[in-house]
């Protein structure tokens, strides 16, 4: 699904050159919940935006689905969902999913239907109507995340979208998550800084650290696909998260 | 609105007294020299009532203006040269021609600005430059220039509107098609949308707000572009024609009552863009 090799990203700054990525590699296939775990500055929001061609590598080569990140893009084949939810004060939460399939050029009739489905998917049916100032945090970041699943995109890319959230949102979102990706068998990266969450969701845990930003650790998960929240003070669940913060501390992350 | 009566009723009454107070004070010299003429002694009464019943007064007491207001408003027939409807309709014609092209020529630059590199390097310190000239020296420029083209009446008092109007359309237009942050631009492209649609569905809903408070100010200054277009035509028609030929024959009444006449209509033109501007932003669930 999505292929990175050597890949190389240096930011030019007035402070010199930062290295964000160095030889990244990593294959992420089909139906994969990968998580991107690591302190500020280890370049997993890059990867992530590299991916999205958001971002132009230096060196190294990317495909998303066999081609490069811009055709990628240029097929909408992946949806993206930013860290605020960003959704349009002057729409409604209807209105926002409707946003990209307008620009996409689905038949009003198709619309209509897609949205319905991606509200029923994240729970939100009855707020279409309903503007973003009229929903909770958490509600708004949901309508985000169904904005990016209404276009048929077998790629969801996550960067940080439930960090600005109280943790008791956070474990209810996350639930809902996985029977979400469960559902549509969506590959999705997700970019977190919290060690549980990365445990809890996903397949693969990619562990990275800063200067330069590189993969220092990728830990397939033993868990199994069906998760119920208290699968988290299981001993299998608690040796991941041990291992992952082994990871971090092997990158020199607590440091400083 | 309760709450706000009893405040603004009395900013109101302070602004009346001082205004009669003021009366008094300029006015008194020339009452005390006419009544010296007379050999007359004036009691103060007498006096205070002298202030406020001149018919060339230095500062015009507010019965006075109100009373000119109701004559040639009411009173006179609105096709009547004398009547001050039929002039302020003559300098609203040419501020809304001159807002409506302002508001357009402010609209395109800015989007040439947003989405042009070279016009974003180059064209802004020309906006700013043309506002420094004073629009004193440059209005019966472009009367004289306009009239040698053939050009008379409406059309060139208008242009002096726009050339005063545009500019906070531009600035803030320029402003408000810039309001997107990244991450909304990133998003944007992400669903890989055209140019067309970025502006249509994110830039030009996220300026709103903005547009609506430049055309406010642009109104107002193209009130003034029009009055001051009518200062060198000889003073024909139009409430900067009052003004000047009430300078001219010390008719301060006059003068008074079309500026009051031009304060009511820059409130009321101003007042109709705040009252569109709540309800497109309402509509909008902006506001």
């Amino acid at each position: 699904m999505i292929y990175a090799k050597s890949l190389d990203l240096t930011f030019e700054t007035n402070d010199g050159p930062v290295h964000a990525l160095r030889d990244v590699n990593l294959e992420v296939g089909k139906g994969d919940f990968v998580s991107f775990i690591g302190p500020s500055g280890c370049g997993k929001t890059t990867f992530l935006r590299v991916m999205a061609d958001l971002e132009q590598p230096t060196a190294g080569t990317v495909t998303v689905n066999g081609v490069s990140p811009e055709e990628a893009r240029r097929a909408r084949a992946y949806g993206y969902v930013f860290q605020a939810a960003g959704l349009y004060p002057w729409r409604t939460i209807g209105g926002n999913i409707r946003l990209p399939l307008e620009i996409m050029g689905y038949s009003k009739a198709d619309q209509d239907t897609r949205v319905k489905r991606v509200l029923d998917l994240v729970e939100l049916s009855g707020f279409e109507k309903k503007f973003p100032w009229q929903l909770s945090g958490g509600m708004q970041q949901r309508a985000s995340i169904a904005r990016a699943l209404a276009f048929d995109a077998d790629i969801l890319l996550m960067d940080e979208p439930f960090g600005a959230l109280d943790e008791i949102v956070r474990d209810h979102l996350n639930e809902q998550l996985l029977a979400l990706w469960r559902r549509t068998e969506k590959t999705i990266c997700f970019v977190t800084h919290s060690i549980p969450e990365a445990v809890y969701l996903s397949t693969r845990i990619v562990v990275m650290s800063p200067r330069p930003g590189r993969i220092t650790d990728v830990i397939e998960s033993p868990l199994p696909r069906e998760r119920p929240l208290d699968i988290r003070d299981t001993p299998e669940f608690l040796e991941v998260a041990h291992r992952v913060r082994e990871g971090l501390r092997a990158g020199h992350a607590y440091e400083e | 609105m309760r709450q706000s009566l009893i405040p603004v009723l009395t900013i109101v009454a302070a602004i009346f007294a001082i205004w009669y107070a003021a009366a008094i004070w300029l006015n008194a010299p020339w009452a005390r020299d006419v009544a010296a003429r007379g050999d007359q002694e004036l009691s103060v009464t007498e006096l205070v009532a002298a202030t406020w019943s001149q018919e060339k007064p230095k500062l015009p007491a507010p019965h006075q203006v109100a009373v000119e207001l109701y004559d040639t408003v009411i009173d006179k027939k609105v096709t009547s040269k004398r009547s001050l409807v039929y002039h302020s309709w003559i300098t609203l014609s040419a501020t809304l021609l001159g807002f409506a092209l302002g508001t357009a020529l402010g609209f395109a630059l800015a989007i040439g600005i947003v989405y042009n590199r070279v016009m974003d390097k180059s064209v802004m310190p020309w906006v700013i430059a043309s506002q420094t000239v004073p629009i004193l020296a440059i209005a019966p420029m472009i009367i004289v220039v306009l009239n040698a083209m053939g050009l008379s009446g409406l059309l060139p008092k208008a242009m002096i509107s726009m050339y005063l109007s545009f500019f906070p359309v531009v600035v803030g237009m320029v402003k408000g098609l810039r309001s997107p942050d990244a991450m909304q631009l990133d998003q944007m492209r992400t669903w890989n949308a055209g140019a067309a649609q970025e502006f249509l569905k994110l830039r030009l809903p996220s300026s709103m707000p903005y547009l609506f408070t430049s055309m406010k100010i642009a109104m107002a200054a193209s009130l003034v572009g029009a009055i001051v277009g009518e200062l060198p035509t000889g003073a024909v028609a139009g409430l900067g024609a009052r003004l000047l030929a009430g300078s001219y024959y010390g008719q301060t009444i006059q003068i008074w009552s079309a500026l009051i006449m031009a304060a009511v209509l820059a409130a009321v033109m101003v007042g109709t863009i705040g009252a569109v501007q709540r309800l497109v932003l309402k509509r909008m669930g902006m506001a």
